[in-house]
């Protein structure tokens, strides 16, 4: 285990905690940057929608992993920040370049608007708050249909980017560093709220909302901030998800999109930034694995398979079983596990991350 | 003018008053004690001290001004730091993360300037952490400055737990129960950093304590409290010798031993 | 008299979703836990049934079929509660909430899988005939629906009211500690009371399945349900049935004097305004921590 020889307080506020970290993230960086040579464009397809669950999942991750206030409608705020985009561009004739960004801005401010009422709520009451929040927002896109078509949806533009125009299909590598480029600003403007004082108020209001409060902590108006950063940056997934599913109507944002978010940081870890990563891999790669796996049933066996609907979401639901029993952590924690039993070899112990178990107490007495 | 001003207080929990008609002050610089059997009133006194609840009459004053109007996360901001009876930490964060929050009141940045960590916030970070650095070198927090809440023994929770209000730099510092559930080495540490908290940083110290040899040694000024409502009010000494006191402990003969003389 | 009927059809629809969210309260109330797959469970219920009365599938008489379901619904509660739940002991409320919703999404493909994806009914001897009373005309299977979530709901209420079974059940959600130390036995409380929702579901899955068609997304009446138990006071049996009843009669107005697209939007409005003025349910119980 590498022990860090810390000579200023920089090094517990930087971005990295040593170099050699910083250059396995360069390299990662590398890679990402170079995808669209190496893979076909089906490929980078899949990347790209990756990279788009992954801002959604950091969106969420900053409101569940580092508030915890658990959101069950977060797929509301995808649909905000898509339309809001899209009409933007169609209605008023502004360019990508302010558009994209407004739809964040005014997702984030209904995140604050439904936060002003909810966040009142704890644990369970806020769970079905946010989910009666994203049903809402499925019918209020077919009821304002003057605004939104209904259920025929709307078609996203090309974007129109410093003169570039960028379509999901004709220019799939554009596309994808658009998405890249989006996803790293979110990451460092994640990062950077996490080492701030902004950051440390929210681990407060999850950890202990009585001392929050008897530290200085406002905490209504900390869990309405958060849940508009959230949604601000759900919202900007949301955006790209529009432009890149190229049309798109109140179904694509439906409740089962809600939730499949949430289960998604949760099999990727809670509270981290890795974790949204992992959850988006899982996500990105789940249906080309049945896909494969069918392709492979059907050479063996010679029948035709055809497609079993709901295959995938039990897949999903059976990994996030598997992981909730076996390892709350999520794949960062069993990652973390792994690197240190690689970084400590041979002197690792089994028991070496076990917390003792808390017994549950009245969660209606707060 | 006082520093803290309880004037006339009652709070009811439905028939149960649980204050009834206290009255006390502390002056700025002094540590004042409460002391009183269990269910006398002493941490509900703390938590409409901390707006936590409203009293049914009466009112608190701090420098002079009622703080009744204000909410809970207000307090902290006059200068009003405290601790609780059964440890409040943040679990999941590190001993330095956990002072660090007691620095929220001095922060002066904007959540977007965080965002994008502007220089004035990396600046702003060096100050805060110079700050809880001197209180982590004053409670000799230093082996677990990176540890999280969820592995320490009580004892260092317990250490954390005043530390993180003594990083607010307050002007008033209350305590809950600090040495309940520490050992008697413990219990001693407590007693220096209360007389040192007094003197050297010029924090007045309100607290809440059982161990009559702990109050007896640190305070200038103690209160006793029975059933809500006040038995006695002087010195440690004054306190325990009274009539009503000695009562209210029946049979506790040894508590004249315990005053060191 | 069309008053009437939207009334008792609204009635019979919103005890339905009583009945599921009993299930959801009964968990809540012994356990603290909360089980979104609730409403998979009857949906589980009725295909069960279904399984064994159906002419298509095993065609046997519909008075054997229906205790065999209710049992096995109950056998599943109590087995699922003792191979998967128990290991969630002590974690945070809302990673069970996740655990559930990812059991729903299992439940649903297997359900699926085994009865296929096609709306079917329950043949049930209740379905179709017609009960009247001068003009107006009502369903046998409504009113059984009705007068069976009554006195279900009634059964349940006295049962844990009345009896040590009922105190002993609140300590344990309280603290399971030191109900574990009082000599509770935690364990088999929490099994028993998942088994028991597991037949509470299953009835309501056949109710629900001989009075309309049935398939595997049907489930997803849960959320509906769960709405219905947090308006009516989440940890309330009575407040449980009552916020069925609510929402149930809410749908077939508001589609009726507003607009059709209204009835889903209603009950979730309604949800969401009792969150923000009555952040408990209209029968709530909460009360705050002490420091």
């Amino acid at each position: 285990m590498r022990t860090v020889f810390k000579t200023s307080y920089d090094a517990d506020i930087n971005l990295f905690r040593h170099g050699a970290q910083m250059g396995w993230y360069l390299a990662l960086l590398a890679l990402a940057i170079v995808l669209p040579w190496l893979f076909n464009t089906f490929w980078i397809g899949e990347a790209t929608n990756m990279l788009i669950w992954a801002i959604a999942g950091m969106g969420l991750m900053i409101l569940v992993g580092q508030t915890g206030q658990a959101s069950l409608g977060h797929a509301a705020f995808l649909a905000v920040g898509c339309y809001a985009n899209v009409l933007f561009q169609e209605k008023l004739g502004l360019p990508f370049i302010i558009s994209f960004p407004l739809g964040g801005i005014v997702a984030g401010l209904a995140g604050v608007l439904i936060a002003i009422p909810t966040t009142r709520l704890h644990g369970i009451y806020l769970a079905i708050g946010t989910l009666a929040i994203s049903i809402l927002a499925d019918d209020l896109i077919v009821i304002a249909e003057p605004l939104t078509n209904g259920v025929m949806g709307l078609y996203a533009p090309d974007i129109n980017l410093f003169g570039l125009s960028i379509n999901r299909y004709a220019q799939p590598d554009l596309f994808y560093w658009l998405t890249l480029v989006v996803t790293l600003l979110v990451v460092l403007a994640y990062r950077n709220i996490l080492r701030s004082s902004l950051g440390r108020s929210f681990a407060a209001v999850r950890d202990s909302e009585v001392s929050a409060r008897a530290m200085g902590v406002n905490v209504a108006k900390t869990k309405a901030i958060s849940f508009g950063i959230s949604a601000g940056i759900t919202g900007l997934a949301g955006a790209l998800m529009g432009h890149f599913a190229g049309i798109f109507n109140n179904e694509t944002f439906n409740i089962i999109i809600s939730i499949q978010l949430l289960l998604m940081i949760v099999i990727g870890g809670l509270g981290s930034i890795h974790g949204a990563f992992f959850g988006a891999v899982i996500v990105a790669i789940l249906p080309q694995a049945i896909a494969i796996g069918r392709d492979m049933v059907t050479g063996v066996l010679g029948v035709s398979s055809i497609a079993i609907p709901g295959l995938e979401s039990a897949i999903f639901g059976g990994i996030l079983i598997g992981f909730i029993l076996f390892e709350p952590m999520g794949i960062y924690g069993r990652w973390i596990k792994i690197r240190t039993y690689f970084q400590l070899f041979p002197f690792y112990r089994r028991d070496m991350f076990r917390r003792q178990k808390s017994y549950l107490k009245t969660e209606r007495m707060r | 003018m006082s520093l803290l001003e309880i004037d006339n207080v009652t709070l009811r929990f439905g028939g149960v008053v649980a204050v009834n008609q206290v009255s006390f002050s502390v002056e700025e610089g002094e540590v004042f004690a409460i002391v009183g059997p269990n269910g006398a009133g002493k941490s509900t006194l703390f938590n409409l001290v901390s707006r936590f609840y409203d009293p049914a009459d009466g009112d608190i004053r701090f420098e002079g001004k009622s703080i009744l109007s204000l909410q809970p996360h207000e307090i902290a901001k006059l200068g009003i730091a405290r601790t609780f009876q059964n440890i409040e930490l943040f679990e999941q964060a590190t001993v330095l993360q956990n002072l660090l929050v007691g620095r929220h009141r001095h922060r002066s940045n904007n959540p977007l300037s965080q965002a994008l960590f502007l220089p004035s916030v990396r600046r702003e970070e060096h100050g805060h952490r110079e700050a809880v650095e001197r209180v982590i070198d004053f409670l000799d927090l230093q082996p677990y400055r990176e540890k999280y809440i969820a592995g320490l023994p009580y004892g260092v929770r317990k250490v954390v737990e005043m530390g993180r209000a003594l990083a607010l730099e307050p002007k008033l510092l209350l305590l809950d129960e600090p040495a309940s559930g520490l050992s008697v080495e413990e219990t001693q540490d407590v007693a220096f950093w209360v007389e040192d908290i007094k003197n050297q940083m010029g924090i007045t110290v309100l607290m809440v304590e059982h161990d009559m040899h702990l109050v007896a040694s640190v305070s200038d000024r103690v209160l006793a409290l029975a059933d809500g409502k006040t038995l006695a009010l002087g010195t440690p000494k004054e306190v325990q010798n009274h009539p009503a006191v000695v009562e209210a402990y029946i049979g506790t003969t040894e508590i004249d031993e315990k005053v060191p003389a | 008299m069309d008053v009437l009927q939207l009334v008792v059809s609204g009635l019979a629809n919103g005890c339905i979703y009583g009945l599921i969210a009993l299930g959801f309260v009964l968990i809540y109330k012994a356990t603290e836990q909360v089980n979104f797959a609730q409403g998979d469970f009857m949906m589980l219920g009725a295909f069960v049934c279904l399984g064994f009365t159906n002419a298509e599938f095993l065609g046997w008489p519909f008075w054997i079929s229906v205790p065999l379901a209710i049992l096995i619904m109950g056998a599943f509660g109590y087995f699922l509660e003792n191979l998967v739940l128990r290991q969630m002991f002590g974690q945070p409320q809302v990673a069970v909430v996740i655990l559930t919703i990812a059991l729903g999404f299992v439940l649903r493909f297997v359900a699926g899988v085994i009865w296929g994806h096609e709306p079917v009914s329950l043949e049930s001897p209740l379905a179709g005939k017609e009960l009247r009373f001068g003009g107006l005309v009502l369903g046998w299977d409504e009113v059984t629906v009705i007068l069976v979530t009554v006195v279900l709901t009634l059964l349940l209420y006295f049962y844990f009211s009345r009896t040590r079974l009922g105190v002993a059940m609140q300590a344990a959600s309280q603290n399971q500690l030191a109900a574990y130390y009082m000599g509770i036995p935690v364990k088999r409380l929490h099994s028993f009371i998942w088994a028991l929702a597991g037949m509470v579901a299953a009835v309501a899955g056949i109710l629900f399945a001989s009075k309309g068609s049935i398939e595997p997304s049907i489930g997803l009446l849960g959320i509906k349900a769960f709405a219905a138990a947090v308006i009516g006071g989440f940890g309330s049996l009575p407040g449980a049935l009552l916020g069925g009843l609510i929402v149930g009669l809410i749908e077939p107005f508001s589609a009726r004097y507003i607009a059709a697209g209204y009835s889903q939007v209603m009950p979730y409005l309604l949800l969401f305004l009792i969150l923000v003025f009555r952040p408990h349910g209209i029968l709530a119980q909460v009360h705050s921590k002490k420091v």
